[in-house]
């Protein structure tokens, strides 16, 4: 008797349940995508017509106009070569300094590696902070140059061990038969482990790259007067201030400004945040699958 | 005796000489780690130096260190005198709690719904559209905030006057006592998906015969949540718990930077934000050092603590 009672009333249950978390997932969805999609659809809106307001994820009434004008901004475009100068060389020096550190902190015979072990974890629970941070990089004169979107954070401590435990896994015994095959260790580095790396690799690469994209703070701090090195963060950052209420914008471009008075300036901020977050996803489907992977090694030695 | 001093020398330059003897086998492991390590200490260590500003009248008059007024604890006095500084460290510590509280329960909650759907394809779908928001910059998801909370036609005021809950739009953007939930909001919206991932794995990890008994034994599925998957996550939880304790004070400034203005000024200000404020903006190098000092001291001192009661409980360090 019990136990059919029990068969009849665990499906029950389970699909109240199933269906409980669907519609929970649903409106995760939704409030997730919905704020990109109205962004989008109030970008390809016309700027009078978006203000009579009810826009909620396809433009009323089509135009391009909000992405011609903003690419009329000098700022704009230079914003964009930079982001992605600073995307490509950071990315790649910060992938060859984290394989090479790596590389030696995973070799057992190698003196060193305790030490630089320890002294790479300090660096990611203690940092001097933004004032005697400035004040270095304004003594190494690095102010005002293109060096400080990839310098300073050259070395990371926490990519360094990702791409370590990685190595890790690899057999030692592969790296002692090309030894003695006469191979020397940068030759094992290169034509050995980088490329049984990859998928560390790849990861970590991601990283580096949306964090160069998505930076904005050190332009602010340091490059905020040189015009000829802005990134697109950072326009878009100004554009943001000057239209926030109560805050006097400095936004210097008066292209810029003259522009915001044909178009309303929300239109153009739209239209800036799209183009910043684009980059971002059209790589997304095709990196999705190794950044799970990454937060997973990561969590192993972080 | 004579003998003694002589093997010990033989065993002495023996040893050195095998530290050069391998020193030069792995000249290449040398040439690509120590660049680097010099690299750190130029813009890590190095800068601690500058600690010692925070002890002195710096002016920035082109002198060294060495050669500025020393005053010893005068900053850190003024520091502890300033109102300004009581309200700021209530805004640090109040966005960092709320954001880690709402930040563990929403994402672990997330994370166990998840885990909890059947169709493979509904939940690859859902997973990959949480990680999105993690993706995009501070400055993107300001942006996209500040038009979804907008008072004209922003989507959160429309629906709550749809429902009828208020009459004419609220401002959200300006209004002090709603910042702090703001950006906690702002944050859930932005990481959950991101922070899920790490649960998950875990979850992952534990074994399928734990919920095969548990079925036998007759548990639900709320049973099975609460019996095996949440004890079974148990140590994932405390760990990263634990590092997020040490972040408490200095948890980024970012979106309080960028989301704030100037008539939520009063809550949204943060030690990293006051710093910048009067040691760059004001000059006052020294002061601005004082705080940074004060903020990184802290975070020390709360990690160790988290890391010492966590060794208490379960004998396991985590640092």
């Amino acid at each position: 008797m019990t136990t059919i009672r029990l068969r009849r009333k665990t499906p029950v249950s389970d699909r109240v349940f199933d269906i409980a978390i669907a519609i929970v997932m649903i409106l995760v969805t939704v409030a997730t995508l919905y704020p990109f999609l109205n962004v989008l659809a109030l970008s390809f809106n016309d700027s009078t017509d978006s203000v009579r307001g009810g826009i909620t994820i396809f433009p009323r009434e089509f135009t391009l106009k909000n992405y011609q004008i903003i690419f009329s901004f000098s700022g704009l475009v230079t914003g964009f070569k930079i982001s992605v100068l600073r995307t490509v060389v950071g990315t790649i020096l910060g992938l060859i300094s984290a394989s090479m550190l790596a590389f030696t902190l995973a070799r057992p015979d190698f003196q060193g590696r305790r030490f630089v072990s320890v002294y790479l974890a300090i660096t990611m629970y203690v940092s001097a902070g933004i004032i005697p941070t400035y004040l270095l990089i304004k003594d190494l004169h690095m102010m005002g140059t293109f060096a400080v979107y990839v310098l300073p954070g050259l070395v990371s401590a926490f990519n360094v061990f990702v791409i370590r435990s990685f190595i890790d896994g690899i057999p030692f015994a592969l790296q002692e038969s090309a030894k003695i095959d006469g191979a020397n260790d940068f030759k094992i580095f290169w034509r050995i482990i980088l490329p049984m790396t990859t998928p560390a690799l790849a990861t970590i690469a991601l990283f580096l790259a949306v964090g160069q994209w998505n930076s904005w703070f050190d332009t602010y701090l340091y490059n905020a007067t040189s015009d000829h090195l802005t990134t697109l963060q950072y326009e878009l950052m100004k554009v943001l201030q000057s239209t926030t209420t109560g805050n006097n914008g400095d936004y210097r471009s008066t292209n810029m400004t003259q522009a915001m008075a044909t178009i309303s300036p929300e239109s153009v901020k739209m239209a800036i945040t799209i183009v910043v977050t684009v980059p971002i996803l059209l790589v997304y489907p095709f990196l999705q699958r190794y950044f799970v992977k990454g937060m997973t090694l990561g969590a192993v030695k972080g | 005796m004579k003998a003694v001093t002589a093997t010990m020398n033989t065993k002495e330059r023996s040893r050195t000489g095998r530290f050069w003897t391998t020193f030069i086998r792995n000249k290449y492991l040398y040439l690509m780690s120590l660049p680097f390590v010099l690299w750190v200490f130029v813009f890590s260590y190095y800068p601690l130096w500058g600690w010692l500003m925070a002890f002195q009248k710096f002016k920035p008059n082109g002198q060294s260190v060495f050669h500025q007024k020393w005053v010893g604890f005068d900053q850190f006095k003024t520091l502890f005198h300033d109102e300004v500084f009581y309200q700021v460290l209530r805004n640090t510590l109040a966005m960092s709690i709320m954001g880690l509280i709402s930040g563990f329960v929403v994402a672990i909650m997330f994370a166990l719904l998840l885990n909890e759907i059947r169709q493979m394809f509904f939940k690859r779908f859902v997973q990959t559209i949480s990680y999105l928001p993690h993706f995009v910059s501070w400055a993107v998801a300001t942006s996209i905030i500040t038009r979804m909370l907008s008072s004209d036609n922003g989507v959160v005021n429309d629906i709550l006057m749809g429902l009828g809950f208020i009459h004419e739009p609220i401002q959200f953007m300006g209004k002090g006592n709603l910042f702090w939930g703001i950006v906690t909001v702002s944050d859930l919206w932005k990481e959950t998906g991101w922070s899920a991932i790490i649960y998950l794995a875990a979850i992952a990890g534990i074994g399928p015969e734990l919920y095969e008994a548990a079925k036998v034994d007759g548990a639900g599925r709320i049973k099975q949540i609460w019996h095996i998957t949440l004890p079974g996550i148990r140590s994932t939880i405390m760990i990263l718990l634990i590092l997020s304790i040490g972040h408490l004070i200095n948890n980024g400034f970012e979106k309080q930077f960028l989301l704030g203005n100037n008539l939520v000024r009063d809550y949204s200000q943060v030690l990293d934000l006051y710093s910048l404020q009067y040691g760059l903006q004001m000059s006052r190098y020294s002061f601005g050092t004082a705080v940074n000092i004060f903020s990184s001291v802290v975070s020390l001192l709360l990690l160790f603590t988290a890391n010492g009661l966590f060794k208490r409980i379960t004998k396991e360090s985590v640092i």
